[in-house]
């Protein structure tokens, strides 16, 4: 698990318009793994998949894949990735299946009808074989699109915010094909703004921000680090201070004392537990409440705790 | 892995169905077109004219007819088949497989010219409905034809990748190659122009084009067929660079 299948070092990218979008990025990807790089709009995740996929050129540095140097052996090197792009673009006027075939081919691949009906079930997409692209939904077009990156059976794969725009079922749906996918030795680097995504499926997260990888960890170690849970409890009758019994749990009074917030845990879920300990508290204490709204922290509210809100990430430019 | 000839092919074939897709627009249009000119020139006109060097008006537009079509047709068809992936943005999957510069040639001009070729026999065919005309090399007319198939196929594919906006992508055929055509030749010898614009008609590069077919259809034209085929194969010669240029450099194609 630890031979490194891609590395990346001293990677630069100055756009034409001067947008330092990565800025000396070292990378090393290990074979077999599910790599997560998490970070706000803007930070250079696209870019750093398009410089390794031939869609970016470049400024300096250099990235080796499967032993090839991509600026040299980029055949070799491409003819094992696959690239499911962030964008929704397909070739709207063809058929599914011919635009998966087609996929396969392009990547040199000879044409294996059972291979691809194989992918296209395991997407869902058996029965829509024959439609065109332009008549599916929008996620069912971006499982197209993961159908096309798997064609050519490739033993690195990109995702580029597989799950945007996808339903909760699907999504879950698609973390489970990802995890078939690893289980079959693929290599997987996903992007995503949800750390939820994040703690289910990957073994290690990379942070990245304005062009800069920040941190690199194994993925419970930075959940630890990183996970908050937030609880916002609406009590039953204002209280304007909090009462001893639950004076010990992180929590504070909002909204003149008819909310009572909770912010604390990690991410390894340990604040739901101590969430459902604050409520029994109430409960001893003789609290009402009303209702309970419960979630992890995103990506985003990390951010702002951990950078202020000006480093927030940015609204499109 | 050296040549991808599976991704070559596939491109080919892709671009060869999506012709047939927009059978209409890309075989039928062109075909009406030059009927109407065969019409109108030939049969209306033309049974007015003089034969031009020993040949029957109406036979003697057929070469510049299918210059004027096949040029235009070839340019914008080309132009659009790697214009499209650009502007939708499926040209991601292109860039990133393993395909270099010569793969997606023969991908997307072999299917150009490919088009082209049906296309032009697809013209003549319909000449036969109209004139009686007989090809003298037909095997150097196939050639020829095929040459400049091959040429505006890479010149259109050029086109596709300079383009920002569909406009610029119709400008050129529509402002440049047509005129050019009329003007070169297509319904008219150039010696039959007045001084000075029989000499002027020679800075046109298309009138050594109109001419060099023609020359391979009736034996006769206004300039050398020598040199009506070197300057196509310098035109060749010249996108065939550009091209090589634009992959070298990732030119509108990766950022
Ligand atoms: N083609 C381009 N030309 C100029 N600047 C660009 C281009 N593409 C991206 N950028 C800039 O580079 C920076 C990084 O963009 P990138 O798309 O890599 O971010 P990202 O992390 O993928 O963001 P998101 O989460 O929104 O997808 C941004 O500032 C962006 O504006
Ligand atoms: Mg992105």
């Amino acid at each position: 698990m630890s031979e490194p299948i891609l590395t990346i070092e001293g990677l630069s990218k100055v756009y034409k318009g001067g947008v330092r979008a990565l800025d000396n990025v070292d990378l090393s990807i290990r074979k077999g793994e599910i790599f997560a790089l998490l970070g706000p709009n803007g930070a250079g995740k696209t870019t750093l998949i398009g410089a390794v996929c031939g869609l970016v050129r470049p400024t300096t540095g250099r990235i080796t894949a499967f032993g090839h140097d991509l600026a040299k052996d980029w055949r070799q090197a491409r003819a094992q990735i696959g690239l499911v792009p962030q964008e929704l673009s397909t070739d709207m006027f063809e058929t599914v299946l011919r635009a998966v075939s087609y996929s396969r081919g392009l990547f040199g691949h000879a044409p294996d009808k059972a291979r691809i009906e194989e992918i296209l079930r395991s997407l869902s997409l058996w029965e829509k074989r024959d439609s065109q692209i332009r008549e599916l939904s929008g996620g069912m077009k971006r499982r197209v699109l993961i159908a096309k990156a798997l064609a050519h059976e490739p033993e690195l794969l990109f995702l580029d915010e597989p799950t945007a725009g996808v339903d909760v079922e699907l999504r879950k749906g698609m973390w489970e094909q990802i995890s078939g996918l690893k289980e079959r030795g693929v290599t997987i680097i996903l992007t995503t703004h949800y750390i939820e995504e994040a703690e289910e499926m990957a073994d290690r997260v990379g942070i990245i921000r304005g062009g800069q990888i920040l941190m690199v960890d194994d993925k419970d170690a930075m959940m630890e680090r990183l996970g908050t849970t937030e609880a916002l409890i609406e009590l039953a009758e204002a209280m304007s201070e909090l009462p001893p019994e639950i004076a010990a749990f992180p929590v504070e009074l909002r909204d003149g004392g008819r909310e009572l917030c909770y912010r604390g845990g990690d991410g390894s879920g340990s604040g739901k537990a101590e969430v459902a300990a604050l409520t029994m508290a109430l409960t001893r204490a003789g609290i009402e409440y009303t209702g309970i709204d419960i979630h992890d922290s995103s990506l985003e509210d990390i951010f702002v705790s951990l950078l202020g809100s000006e480093d927030a990430p940015e609204e499109a430019a | 892995m050296g040549f991808n000839f599976r991704g070559a092919w596939s491109i080919y074939i892709r671009e060869l169905m999506r012709a047939f897709r927009t059978a209409f627009q890309s075989i039928l249009a062109p075909v009406l077109t030059t009927s109407l000119y065969f019409i109108v020139f030939g049969s209306a006109i033309g049974s007015r004219m003089e034969p031009i060097g020993g040949v029957e008006y109406a036979a003697f537009i057929i070469p510049g007819l299918l210059m004027l079509t096949l040029l235009g047709e070839t340019t914008s068809n080309s132009s659009f088949g790697i214009y499209m992936p650009r502007f939708t943005g499926t040209i991601y999957e292109l860039l990133s497989a393993p395909v270099g510069v010569a793969e997606t040639l023969i991908g997307f001009v072999g299917a150009a010219a490919t088009k082209s070729l049906i296309l032009a026999a697809i013209i003549l065919g319909t000449a036969t409905l109209f004139v009686d005309y007989q090809i003298k090399y037909p095997l150097f007319a196939l050639g020829y034809i095929t040459l400049v198939a091959a040429s505006f196929s890479l010149f259109g594919f050029i086109l596709g990748i300079w383009a920002d906006s569909f406009e610029k992508l119709g400008i050129i055929p529509v402002l440049i190659l047509t005129p050019l055509t009329f003007l070169g030749g297509t319904f008219y010898s150039l010696d039959m122009l007045p001084e000075p614009w029989d000499t002027i008609a020679l800075a046109n590069p298309i009138a050594f084009l109109v001419s060099g077919l023609r020359w391979t259809f009736y034996g006769s034209s206004d300039v050398s067929i020598a040199v009506s085929l070197g300057l196509t194969l310098g035109f060749l010669a010249i996108c065939v660079t550009v091209i090589a240029f634009i992959f070298k450099t990732g030119w509108r194609l990766r950022e």
